[in-house]
């Protein structure tokens, strides 16, 4: 072969030394100020999550048996409004019903979304899925809730069934703590 | 101009002294003497009464902000105590709250005007952007400074637009969370919306200068679209002052005249009765709608049956604005030598009209009375939903289609070699007895 052969002697010269030092200074700084920026951004990025006091409101207690049949009451948790309500038969015969029906937008029976044994008491944050509304109580074309807004249908077991929300209603972390007294968050 | 010489003779000892160190004085008499198209009509005074929105908005705002309390327990008492017991209170907070208004009416116009006289075109692209990113800021500023009073109308004005970051797929939540600083609207979130608020316009003012920057840089356009040549811009350029800081003055003062009918006799006429109501978390409007100035956006999001389509869509009508000079496909930059596309741009602003109209509707709510069609996918065709849809396609249409392809195919009038040749072409004036004929138009 006909080309030179570039040796690393060669290649670096007299300042070669110098310059891979120089090189590795270069990058070890940027890196450094890099890793820095960072740390010093994360406080002002994080200091936007929910503060200490914030959190600590995380749970509440609720005595469901407040609630009549065929009504419900609303509580507000976390500044969020929750909805328990007291199914009838009938309501809890057409939710059940309608558990693998073809409509459902995000599927669920009515038994993942109660506890067992306590089937007529219905928990969910109302807040409806699409844009945070409040839906109204035993309206809509399947006499759950009826989002006015921009018009979602939601059954008695808070599932979607028309309109533009994409999810059924949260339910959210809670138990039944001591007989029907309920523990959210 | 960039090239345009300096005139500017510093004459007392303390001008000279200053002008060899901060040659600020230099600048603003270079602004003034700036040669500007001597055929610059009434449709290019809204840059300047742009620039007075904006110093009354923070002039207002910076007392405003002197009397209210960021605090859901106390801002809207806060707010009633500055119509009530604060000296001259009403007076600020109304001048405040409709120069939001008066700010959109203004920019909306100066954005048409940009829009049919080709003014995003190179080489002015980056006065547009900037120009784009203004308006941009102004909307979020305003959304803003809408939630603080924590009327019914704020509050689920903010529950509803913070909820749609939570369309986002996956990292939604987090983000919604993260953004409210807490699982709902609170504290945190009103107290963040303030400090946003006080910072924004003061962003908005370092846009305005680069705006302008960009402006005297690549020098103004004009109604007839064209550059001036070389050899004319003794001619066909008048200094900016006294000729347009007079023809500003006469358009701002009937600018004031009816933002003075506005704050002194129908002050709550572009706002909501709701937002005189405490917000309260635990029921909702009957009828959510945001200011007059955003429901074409509104109208766009409502009008896409899929929660984050509606989201990708309404971003997207407004992020169209930063690429439209590359949709433009035309080398005339003035619509009034483009007849296809002056008939598209009349029903473009006829569309966003619309829009704003059906904003303001109920989506489920027939257009024509007791009209009965039929249901079309999950509307019936005679709902406010559908006529939404409609003007939604033709607004990206003409943003995306029209504006490429009529560009390519659309034979222009002749332009004319300077901007005087229309005027002086002109039998009628030329005998001196009627004003310019291109004067009046558009």
């Amino acid at each position: 072969m006909a080309e030179p052969v570039v040796t690393t002697d060669g290649a670096h010269g007299p300042d070669g030394d110098d310059a891979t030092r120089r090189d590795f200074i270069h990058i070890a700084a940027g890196a450094m100020a890099a890793g820095a920026g960072v740390m010093a951004v994360w406080p002002l990025v994080n200091q936007m999550n929910p503060a200490a006091d914030t959190l600590a409101l995380s749970t509440i207690e609720f005595d469901t048996s407040k609630v009549a049949e065929g009504q419900q009451v609303v509580i507000t948790w976390q500044g969020k409004p929750v909805f328990v309500r007291n199914r009838t038969a009938a309501e809890i015969a057409r939710v059940k019903a309608d558990d693998n029906a073809g409509d459902l937008k995000e599927p669920q029976t009515d038994a993942e979304r109660t506890k067992p044994g306590h089937e007529p008491m219905l928990v969910v944050i109302g807040s409806c899925t699409h844009l945070g509304c409040i839906p109204t109580f035993g309206t809509g074309d399947f006499g759950g809730w009826f989002c006015p807004c921009h018009g979602s249908h939601y059954d008695a077991a808070g599932r979607i069934r028309k309109g533009p929300a994409p999810k059924n209603l949260v339910v959210p972390d809670y138990e039944f703590t001591a007989g029907s007294t309920i523990k959210i968050g | 101009m960039s090239e345009h010489p300096s005139t500017y003779v510093p004459k007392s000892g303390i001008e000279k002294w200053l002008d060899t160190r901060l040659p600020i004085v230099r600048f603003g008499a270079d602004y003034l003497s700036l040669p500007t198209p001597k055929n610059l009509n009434y449709w290019y005074t809204f840059g300047g009464i742009l620039t007075l929105c904006l110093v009354i908005q923070i002039a207002t705002g910076i007392v405003l902000a002197m009397h209210y309390t960021p605090n859901t327990e106390l801002a809207f008492a806060s707010v009633e105590r500055i119509m009530r017991d604060v000296n001259g209170g009403w007076l600020i907070r109304f001048v405040h709250a409709n120069g939001a208004s008066m700010f959109f009416i203004a920019v909306y116009l100066h954005m048409l005007r940009g829009l049919y006289y080709g003014s995003y075109k190179a080489p002015r692209e980056m006065i547009w952007i900037l120009g784009c990113v203004i308006f941009f800021l102004m909307i979020a500023t305003a959304f803003l400074g809408y939630v603080l009073p924590w009327g019914q109308m704020s509050y689920w004005g903010a529950e509803v637009i913070t909820n749609l970051i939570g369309a986002i797929p996956l990292i939604g939540e987090p983000i919604l969370i993260w953004l409210r600083g807490g699982p709902a609207i609170d504290n945190a979130t009103l107290n963040r919306f303030f400090s946003l608020h006080y910072l924004l316009p003061f962003v908005i003012f370092g846009v305005v200068v680069l705006h302008l920057w960009a402006l005297h840089t690549s020098g103004q356009n004009n109604p007839v679209g064209i550059l001036i040549p070389k050899d004319r811009q003794a001619k066909d350029m008048i200094p900016f002052h006294p000729y347009y800081t007079v023809k500003d003055g006469f358009a701002v003062l009937l600018f004031l005249i009816l933002f003075s009918t506005f704050v002194f006799f129908m002050p709550d006429a572009l706002g909501h009765a709701d937002n005189y109501i405490p917000a309260n978390p635990l029921q909702t409007p009957a009828h959510i709608v945001p200011e007059w100035y955003m429901l074409p956006f509104y109208a766009i999001l409502r009008a896409i049956p899929d929660k984050f389509g509606g989201v990708v869509a309404m971003f997207g009508s407004i992020g169209v604005l930063f690429i439209l000079p590359w949709l433009d496909t035309s080398r005339v930059r003035s619509m009034r030598y483009r007849p296809t596309m002056r008939a598209f741009f009349f029903i473009f602003v006829f569309v966003g009209l619309g829009l704003g109209w059906c904003g303001g509707q109920l989506p489920d709510a027939p257009v024509i009375g007791s009209f009965k069609t039929f249901t079309l996918i999950d509307g019936d065709l005679n709902s406010y939903l559908w006529l939404t849809r409609l003007f939604t396609a033709y607004y990206f249409a003409f943003f995306f289609i029209i504006l490429p392809l009529v560009g390519l195919k659309e034979t222009p009038l002749p332009i004319p070699a300077s901007i005087s040749e229309p005027v002086l072409s002109h039998p009628a004036t030329v005998s001196g007895l009627v004003p310019a004929q291109a004067e009046k138009k558009g």
